[in-house]
């Protein structure tokens, strides 16, 4: 857990993307958290890169630091050292509200407990980041309108999300982090708190996402979820253990 | 489009609050308590000093009135039984102060006797003021029947007399009484009018009383001389006075205090001992009015207390509520809401309970005086400043305390507040 960062080269920088331009590329990127006086390095020089229409599973044991890499790829913290880049923007020396914006604009997050708001309906759940990208009302209503259709929604767009089951829920959710036309879509354990038959036809609905061309990256420890991706990133203490093609 | 946003907003906010109806109902309390305590505690503060207000303009605010007064030296000279008294203004105060000052409008000379007025088979003692026409000019009240004193009455033959509402209404005159003959002390008047009278009270005296009789200047003085004799408990006193009191209308109210100051010079040199008083209802009003601003700043501040515990509240709910939905804080955060997006969302949400809060408690407010008008028959005005106040008042409490609260929120590390539970 405590490797010094960048101290040995990981292995298999990057998985290979059918040829096409990486969506999103780590190159060294490090993350030392600061707990009282030791210092915790969550991620020690990772090197990676995401092909646009590419579906990864990022696996490994609990600590080795793919929570950490996911929320670096999401944009809700900053690497320690290191650059990122989404969309050839280098977004690892950015501000606050210049984060906001990138994950506004490049990125959709799906999680493991759905994380919908309970006092908005499903059609503002999924209206929710085109709200905050200042869109027209009636553009947005119509714009959740196709979306909660793509997810199979269509008919309970005015339900609340205590209304729906779990399944339908992570469906509202997926509608949600496609409404931006995200660069990359982040999940986070996204079967975590389904049933095993719900949780496949989430995935079936991820891996069609994926096949019309959505770039996925997807956290989880599960195997057999993990085979729906293309390429599997093994991550042990910090670092980039192996990829699986 | 940008107003709809605004609209927007508003509406999530109220369907976010809308979720715990009786917490937001609750903290909504607070502040409509507080707001209608602020509206009712300055309408009563108005109410009390209006009526005051109201009666010191009645005595004109560009009048000077002069009184006599007994000098201090003269009424402890009591041992002696039988004695004259000379005090007081003088003709010749009221034509100096006439023709020296400048600012000065008019002056109108005021002799007061106490007679027994007699009209067919009723008699009442009447307070007979001889004074100029111009009195009426100085002192407007309603004409009920007849009319005014007026020049003609200064070189009449006849005696003429107007007299109050209330003594007219004690010796049964009525309008038919107009031309009738008033005994009044040996003389004979005839009725020319009956005029409403104002009584004093609280302090403030108006120039005139219940059961005047008015008559022109130079008929009291030919019919009841400047001697007034005074009989009690077997002593005789007698006194001198010429004028009991001038009233002094001023051009304008700017040269009011300076007026003032230049007859009490005056006064000062011709008389020897401090015979007379010199009041400035203007001085007075000035004096009521800051009297009043202080009584509404006293109340006010009560009020906001009551207010300020209101905002607390809010903030207090405010508080659990980001604890609360720290998660959803944590979610519009990863969605890409930026920190200010999350500042308004609450801001908006404290605003919206303050100001319904605050509009209800205008309502009470404005409720609240007209009951307590009703009840305890205490006048009460609402003013258009103390809502406007007041409304204002409530959106900052909602800005003041929404702002930490917020913040606070605002301030979450998303990640953190994603893993909360």
């Amino acid at each position: 857990m405590n490797a010094p960062p960048g101290a040995r080269p990981p292995r298999g920088a990057a998985p290979a993307g059918q040829g096409a331009a990486a969506v999103v590329s780590l190159r060294q990127v490090a993350k030392v958290y600061r707990m009282g006086e030791a210092e915790v390095c969550a991620l020690a020089g990772v090197s990676l890169e995401f092909a646009a229409g590419s579906f990864t599973a990022i696996m490994g044991p609990s600590g080795s630091g793919k929570s950490t890499l996911l929320n670096l790829l999401g944009c809700l913290d900053r690497p320690t050292a290191g650059s990122y880049f989404i969309a050839g923007e280098d977004v690892s020396r950015l501000d606050d509200d210049e984060l906001s914006e990138i994950r506004l604009r490049k990125i959709g997050f799906v999680f493991q407990s759905f994380n919908l708001i309970a006092q908005l309906s499903v059609r503002e759940n999924i209206e929710l980041p085109l709200y905050y990208q200042g869109w027209p009302h009636a553009e947005s209503m119509k714009r959740a309108e196709e979306l909660a259709g793509i997810v199979g929604l269509g008919g309970r767009l005015e339900h609340r999300p205590n209304q729906l089951s779990g399944g339908q829920q992570q469906r509202v959710a997926v509608a949600r982090a496609l409404a931006n036309d995200p660069e990359v879509l982040l999940a986070d354990e996204p079967t975590g708190n389904l049933d095993s038959a719900t949780g496949v036809q989430i995935m079936d609905l991820l891996r069609g996402l994926n096949e019309q061309g959505k770039t996925i990256v997807m956290v989880t420890h599960e195997p057999n979820i993990a085979a729906y991706a293309a390429q599997r990133v093994h991550m042990l203490d910090g670092r980039v253990d192996r990829i699986e093609e | 489009m940008h107003q709809s946003r605004v609209a927007r907003n508003i509406r999530l906010g109220i369907k976010t609050l809308l979720l715990h109806k009786l917490r937001s109902f609750l903290t909504t309390l607070g502040v409509v308590f507080g707001v209608g305590s602020v509206v009712a505690m300055l309408a009563v503060g108005e109410g009390a000093s209006a009526e005051a207000l109201e009666r010191i303009r009645k005595l004109g605010s560009d009048n000077i009135i002069l009184d006599s007064v007994k000098a201090t030296e003269d009424v402890q000279s009591g041992s002696v039984r039988s004695r004259i008294s000379i005090y007081g203004l003088t003709y010749d105060d009221q034509d100096r102060i006439g023709r020296t000052f400048e600012a000065v409008k008019r002056t109108v000379p005021v002799k007061l006797v106490r007679k027994e007025g007699r009209l067919g088979d009723r008699t009442l003692e009447v307070r007979v003021v001889g004074t100029s026409p111009d009195w009426f000019d100085l002192v407007r009240r309603e004409v009920i029947a007849g009319r005014l004193l007026g020049a003609e009455d200064e070189h009449g033959s006849t005696n003429a007399v107007v007299l109050t509402e209330y003594g007219a209404r004690r010796l049964l005159a009525t309008a038919n009484s107009i031309g009738q003959t008033l005994r009044i002390g040996s003389g004979y008047f005839q009725v020319v009018g009956i005029v409403r009278n104002e009584v004093s009270s609280e302090g403030v005296q108006v120039p005139d009383e219940e059961v005047d009789a008015y008559i022109p200047i130079h008929v009291a003085r030919g019919m009841f001389g400047d001697y007034v004799v005074r009989r009690s408990s077997g002593s005789r006193e007698q006194e001198f006075v010429e004028l009991h009191q001038i009233i002094v209308q001023v051009r304008s109210t700017e040269e009011v205090a300076a007026t003032a100051a230049g007859i009490e010079a005056m006064l000062a040199r011709f008389h020897k001992k401090v015979d007379y008083k010199v009041r400035v209802p203007l001085a007075l009003l000035r004096s009521a009015e800051a009297t009043k601003r202080t009584f509404n700043i006293v109340l006010g501040s009560i009020a906001g207390i009551s207010l300020l515990v209101g905002g607390i509240g809010i903030m207090n709910i405010m508080l659990a509520s980001v604890t609360e939905r720290t998660r959803e804080i944590g979610v519009r955060r990863a969605i890409g809401a930026k920190r200010g997006q999350i500042i308004s969302q609450f801001l908006i949400e404290t605003v919206v309970l303050s100001s319904v809060g605050g509009a209800i408690g205008i309502g009470v407010g404005a409720l609240i005086p007209w009951l307590i008008t009703l009840f305890a028959g205490m006048p009460t005005v609402v003013t258009a400043y103390s809502i406007i106040l007041s409304a204002g008042i409530s959106l900052a409490v909602g800005l003041v305390f929404g702002l930490y609260p917020a913040v606070r929120a605002a301030n979450l590390d998303p990640i953190e507040a994603l893993r909360h539970e």
